[in-house]
Order: structure tokens, then C-alpha cells, then sequence
């Protein structure tokens, strides 16, 4: 094999190596998410928003379930969406750490919601024209979904911005401290270049600006003030990730690993 | 905000196109957007429905159950006000 064939299949190889890690990043969110969102059941604050928050995982989960099954296909190494799901540690995992962050009090809850909804909505969105159909077909499924999400999440952050002095003053508490975890939404790395110059994803760039303009109009409608500080870039798509995710893993992952291939 | 403080609204699903709204239960909301999304979460869970009404539970005129005597009793020996006497010719169909 000559050097130019060599190169041309160490490219390829990180070209697949970059599409699998991508879809996975997408999977782990939704995923992480969706673990986060269950949390809820049987603690929320009526049973009409319990079944909210409810719905709201399920739809994530089924996300997650679809784009983990693709990222195994694409690994190929025989990785099921179980296998990706429940057996790999917090390190392995890719997902925003916005994901990750605890419920807190209802107002964490709805603003991390309505962060990542929005977000989502964005790459969604763009994903639907995605020139990979497979993963096209994924976003105009959860893109449905996300609109709803959003619509919820937004309803409550106005809600409750915009209610008591209580509330104002929690949610802006919940804003001021999840807002350090934004900057990672719309930060690329090479993964998301690669994604990107080969039209398998959004330029993440360019997304930003219209994320940015939805979240400054809903902080406005809400009567919150948007943080100055500049948020701190984590990696968690990077697998950096906060303390939190390997609580969050210890619980959703328990089962399996204690009592390995269990079905129901 | 509890749940206590939210008033009651009852919820109406219409499961087909051309069918009527049928009551099907009631969500405690804040106003009626809420209902509207409340009633989304805990009645069409399960494809139940293509469209949603809400009402507030306090703006349903009801009749008194103690009246009912005097408001229904009357219409029971009325039998011939079922269209039940007509001879339909072999012809007339979808009648």
C-alpha cells in the first residue's frame, strides 16, 4: 500500500470514527436528559406537570434509543443501544454537562429544559437536512417533539419569571447558575467541523446567533436579566464532565451492572 | 403556586375528524393555555385525539339531580317520539 492509499484510509477511518462520536454526542444528550427528567416522577409539583415532565423523558429516551442504535451501527464493533446505554462510564459519555446538571428546585429544572430545548430545536431544525438520511429522519421525528418541549419549557420560564417575587427571584437564580454551561452548546470542536464540512451537520457558528436572539427575547418575555458573566467552556461532549454524571449513571446504569442482560 | 390554587377545567376530545368533542375528564391548570397543554399530557397520551376543548369547570351550567323528576321523568312514556313507527322502504339505504 502506497503512502497516498495509507492516508486516504487513515482519514477515513477518523471521518467514521468523527460520524459515530457525533451521533453519540446527540444520543447522550437526550439520554442524560431524559434519565434527569424521570427523576421527577412521583416529586413534582402537580400530577398534570408530572405527566409533563414524564411525556418529556419518554420522548427524549426514544430519541436516545434511536441514535444510540445508529451509533452502534456505525461503530461497528456490536454495540446495542443497551450496550451503549448501560455499560459504559461517565468518561465514555458525550453528552452537553448542561444535560447533567441536577434537577434543583423546579426553576433549575424549567431553564435547564428551555436552554437545551431551544438548543435542540436549532440543531433539529438543520439536521432534518442533514445528508445523512438516516440521521435526517431521526431530527424530523425529534424535531416534532422538541417543539412541544419547547413550547413547555418557555410557557413555565415566563410563567415564572414573569410571576411572583419568589419565583422571579428562583428562576433568575436558576438562569445566573446554569448559564456557565451554555458555552459548550454552540462551541466546535473538530468533530462538529468534520460534521460539518461534510454536510452531515450544522456549522455550529452559524446556528449560535439564532439560538442566541430566541434566548434573549424569552429571557426579556420572562422579566429575567441574561447573564453578563461569560460562561465557562466545558467539554462534556468531550466526555469532561461534572460530578453529577456519574451519580446520574449510578442509578440509571444499577441494574445492569449488577444483574448483567436482565430483561423484563 | 399549588395545585389547590388552580382552578378546575373540564376537557373535551374530539378522536376523529368529523366526530363530536366527547368529555373525557378534567385538569386543574392556572388558565386555559395550561389546560390546554395539561389535558394534551394526561388525555392523548395515546393517540386519543385531533383536537382539544377546555372549559372551566366553574362556567358549566349544570341541571339540579333533584330536579331530574320533573326535568326527565315526563319524556318516559313518550315512546312515540322514538322514530322507531315508520316502514323504510328496501330501497333507502344509509337512512
Amino acid at each position: 500500500m502506497n503512502a497516498t492509499a495509507k492516508s486516504r484510509e487513515a482519514s477515513a477511518e477518523l471521518q467514521q470514527e468523527a460520524h459515530w462520536g457525533y451521533v453519540l454526542r446527540l444520543a447522550d444528550t437526550s439520554l442524560v436528559l431524559g434519565q434527569r427528567l424521570a427523576e421527577w416522577i412521583g416529586h413534582a409539583p402537580a400530577l398534570e406537570e408530572e405527566l409533563a415532565l414524564a411525556n418529556i423523558s419518554l420522548d427524549l429516551i426514544g430519541q436516545a434509543r434511536l441514535l444510540l442504535t445508529y451509533a452502534g451501527e456505525l461503530e461497528g464493533r456490536g454495540r446495542d443501544e443497551d450496550a451503549l446505554a448501560f455499560l459504559r462510564d461517565a468518561p465514555e459519555f458525550c453528552n452537553l454537562a448542561l444535560a447533567e446538571q441536577p434537577n434543583g428546585d423546579f426553576a433549575h429544572t424549567i431553564v435547564r429544559q428551555w436552554l437545551i430545548d431551544a438548543w435542540q430545536l436549532e440543531m433539529y431544525v438543520a439536521l432534518e437536512h442533514s445528508s445523512d438520511t438516516r440521521l435526517a429522519a431521526i431530527a424530523a421525528k425529534a424535531l416534532r417533539e422538541t417543539r412541544y418541549h419547547y413550547r413547555f419549557s418557555r410557557g413555565w420560564l415566563i410563567r415564572l419569571g414573569d410571576g411572583t417575587a419568589e419565583s422571579h427571584e428562583r428562576m433568575q437564580r436558576a438562569l445566573d447558575a446554569l448559564w456557565r454551561f451554555t458555552a459548550e452548546l454552540f462551541t466546535p470542536d473538530q468533530v462538529d467541523e468534520h460534521m460539518s464540512e461534510r454536510g452531515i451537520a450544522p456549522s455550529l457558528p452559524e446556528l449560535a446567533p439564532r439560538w442566541s436572539a430566541r434566548v434573549e427575547e424569552d429571557v426579556r418575555m420572562a422579566s429575567l436579566a441574561r447573564p453578563a458573566a461569560p460562561p465557562y467552556p466545558w467539554h462534556g461532549k468531550r466526555g469532561v464532565h461534572t460530578e453529577h454524571l456519574g451519580h446520574l449513571l449510578g442509578e440509571m446504569q444499577h441494574l445492569q451492572r449488577t444483574y448483567p442482560g436482565a430483561r423484563w | 403556586m399549588s395545585e389547590a390554587d388552580w382552578p378546575l377545567f373540564e376537557v373535551f376530545i374530539r378522536s376523529r375528524s368529523g366526530l363530536e368533542h366527547k368529555h373525557v375528564g378534567s385538569v386543574h391548570a392556572a388558565d386555559a393555555r395550561m389546560a390546554i397543554e395539561h389535558a394534551r399530557d394526561v388525555y392523548t397520551r395515546r393517540q386519543e385525539g385531533v383536537s382539544l376543548w377546555v372549559v372551566r369547570s366553574a362556567d358549566i351550567v349544570a341541571s339540579d339531580p333533584e330536579e331530574a323528576d320533573a326535568l326527565f321523568e315526563p319524556a318516559r312514556d313518550k315512546v312515540y317520539r322514538h322514530p322507531t313507527f315508520y316502514a323504510i322502504p328496501e330501497e333507502v339505504k344509509n337512512l
